[in-house]
């Protein structure tokens, strides 16, 4: 997950990385009072997770609270590049000499992690990588080692600070490195990081992902989320693993690759019936119990857009008579708010017992098809009527 | 033959005494595995009964491996023990560990495997947040059902679980050599590329079946290791065509970010050197029963 640009700021200022003061507000006159507050020249910045906010009219300097009111009055609402700004950040004003680049981040493709250091800060990293990449330094980093005072002056050398500079940025990038490792980030970076003209480094702006999978042992119960799709909300508070798409056909299976394909599958069988498409992703995981598929039944078929429904399942450590019992068991607990086709394709452990259950209950609303591909052609039909 | 797995093995399980762990271990034993002990350090000097095997539980995989002569650990401990699990494992010098395991952090996986690597590579880690490994006819280390397939010339290697079991199944008369899912995480111990250069020296090995997904760029560096190291037939398939930018697909490395990691460069990159992509899984196998047909 992203964070915000306050969020990231608030973590630096944890571990003592040098930050300006930042104040978080909703309306106009929030920015007003945080702008008071702060005194002297403020900027007021748009929350969103996405770039080339400044080119859109995001960020505005301010010189008094009036005007930071003003500033936060135009931003606030303003939609840049489908995220509509609801926060904004009314930051501290500096006077910037000179501005760097770093960043340390998960390198997948080398099972490490890496750290990217430039003296020539203040563009976008990718142009920069394109444009000036001897400007740019690429330096591994050991995740059980990590970056202490050595190489980070290392990195900064690499990036091409010159000695007092580097000593100066140095003892940053340790800090920025205990951001990355303490708080389970897949990156940090720090655009720009900046000298002021009175000879202070500071961290302007940041971008920081932490690791999902690392939740369990942080406490982030009160941090500001994205706004979810109300399915989406729904399908997480039932725990399942959904994500809303734009189509039609509503996708349920057991295991991430089998349901990517299950929706790749369904895309081109779309392709024959109108060009229908999968309507999301769903995996119901290894125990596909009863309570589970009606779980997902419920928020696949309260998706407005849905039209028609694909169970798909592999038996592996699932048996398929289970993943039946589940489907006939929600649809008698759903009742009458089941209103749409069903087409289910079940293989592999228990198959048998598992087709002649779906059989036997003979549900009206439910079509039985042998193969993946055959299932997905029914379904995308369905669907386009 | 077969690769990283055989009648040899001779498996541990970390975990054992945990549901999971309990319900696998009794799965592999019913599809013919030998399984020789368990690992959990609250229950050392123990011993479990799993359909009429008494396995004894030890405190530490070296501990067990000193009694047993395991060369094997499965491992099904929670994520917020995996790492220790992990790195109790490349201490004790095991041949291989395979990690089921799923929602480790990535820093975890991370520093297990800097440390293996510090640690000069003497374990085999497949995984996390995978299958396992299966030879059939031989021996099963993970939770990949048994009985899909027999033994054949098929090598197997995928990102995913499920699509490893509906390829078995699609090709369940022919049968495989060794069916290896590597997992879908970002950080992870076994590569396509460690597979392809397995199956290319296996002798039982005829032709292999490449199955990948969305995010990272194993497939494309598999592709260009295939080019030049793979003189055996390759087929491959990739899964999330569809999936959008910046949502992650249920597994944790699952994920298109800007232009890298699509399925599109995937296949195309294949595709440059020759080898042949199925569209669907069974236009997959149909592509591999060609292949067999040819031999």
């Amino acid at each position: 997950m992203d964070l915000f640009e306050y969020q990231a700021r608030d973590l630096f200022e944890k571990y003592q990385v040098p930050v300006l003061q930042g104040l978080i507000a909703d309306t106009p006159e929030q920015a007003e009072k945080a702008a008071a507050k702060i005194g002297g020249t403020v900027v007021v910045k748009a929350q969103v997770k996405v770039g080339g906010r400044g080119k859109a009219g995001g960020v505005k300097v301010a010189h008094s609270p009036e005007e930071a009111k003003a500033a936060a009055e135009k931003i606030l609402g303003l939609d840049i590049k489908g995220h509509v700004v609801k926060r904004v950040m009314i930051a501290e004003g500096a006077k910037i000499a000179k501005e760097f680049y770093f960043s340390v981040l998960l390198d997948r493709s080398n099972r490490t992690f890496l750290s990217l250091c430039s003296v020539e800060g203040g563009m976008e990293i990718e142009q920069l990588a394109e444009e000036r990449p001897e400007a740019l330094a690429k330096i591994a980093i050991d995740a059980v080692k990590g970056i202490d005072l050595a190489k980070a002056l290392e990195i900064a050398k690499a990036g091409g600070f010159d000695g007092e500079l580097a000593a100066k940025v140095a003892p940053i990038f340790v800090k920025l490195y205990e951001v990355f490792k303490k708080e389970d980030t897949t990156l940090v970076e720090v655009n720009p990081l900046v000298l002021t003209e009175d000879g202070q480094i500071l961290a302007l702006d940041g971008k920081v992902s932490l690791d999902d999978n690392a939740e369990f042992r942080h406490e982030r119960d009160d941090m500001e989320r994205d706004a979810l799709d109300p399915l989406e909300a729904k399908a997480k508070a039932m725990d399942l693993n959904y994500v809303k798409l734009d189509g039609e056909v509503g996708i349920i299976g057991n295991g991430a690759g089998l349901v990517m394909s299950t929706l790749d599958v369904v895309a081109y069988a779309g392709e024959r019936h109108g060009g229908v498409k999968p309507a999301n992703f769903l995996d119901i995981g290894g125990g596909a119990s009863a309570e589970v598929m009606a779980a997902g039944l419920d928020v696949i078929l309260n998706d407005p857009q849905v039209k028609s429904v694909f169970v798909n399942v592999f038996g592996g450590i699932t048996a398929c008579d289970a993943v039946a019992n589940g489907i006939v068991g929600a649809l008698e607990k759903l009742g009458s708010s089941a209103s749409k086709p069903l087409v289910v394709r079940l293989d592999g452990n228990n198959v048998v017992e598992g087709r002649k259950i779906l059989a036997d209950a003979n549900h009206p609303l439910v079509t039985v098809v042998e193969t993946m591909d055959l299932a997905a052609d029914k379904a995308a039909e369905l669907a386009s009527k | 033959m077969a690769i990283f797995l055989d009648q040899n093995s001779k498996i541990i399980v970390q975990g054992m005494t945990g549901s999971e762990g309990m319900k696998h271990t009794q799965r592999m034993l019913k599809g013919g595995s030998n399984i020789v002990g368990g690992v959990n350090p609250k229950k050392a000097g123990e011993s479990v009964e799993v359909d009429g095997k008494t396995l004894p539980v030890f405190g530490t995989v070296a501990d067990a491996m000193k009694e047993t002569g395991a060369n094997v650990t499965v491992i099904f401990v929670p994520p917020a023990f995996a790492k220790a699990a992990m790195i109790e494992a490349i201490d004790a010098e095991i041949k291989l560990a395979v990690a089921i395991t799923e929602g480790i952090p990535v820093h975890d996986s991370a520093e297990a495997w800097a440390y293996n690597v510090s640690k000069g590579l003497k374990t085999r880690i497949i995984g996390p947040n995978c299958p396992g490994i299966i030879s059939p006819g031989k021996s099963n280390a993970g939770i990949t059902p048994s009985d899909i397939t027999g033994p054949g010339p098929i090598g197997l290697v995928s990102k995913s679980g499920t699509l490893t079991y509906q390829m078995m199944f699609e090709l369940r008369d022919i049968g495989m050599s060794t069916a290896i899912g590597i997992g879908g995480d970002p950080v992870i111990g076994t590569t396509h590329i460690d597979a392809l250069k397995a199956f290319q020296e296996d002798a039982e090995t005829k032709a292999i079946v490449l199955i990948g997904e969305i995010g990272g760029d194993s497939e494309e560096k598999a592709a260009a290791y295939i080019k030049d190291n793979v003189t055996k037939p390759v087929v491959a398939y990739v899964a999330g065509f569809t999936a959008p930018e910046g949502k992650t697909m249920g597994h944790a490395g699952a994920i298109v970010s800007g232009s890298a990691g699509t399925a599109q460069a995937k296949k195309e990159a294949f595709e440059a050197v020759g080898v042949k992509v199925g569209k669907t899984p069974s236009e997959t196998a149909a592509l591999m029963r060609e292949v067999i047909g040819s031999l």
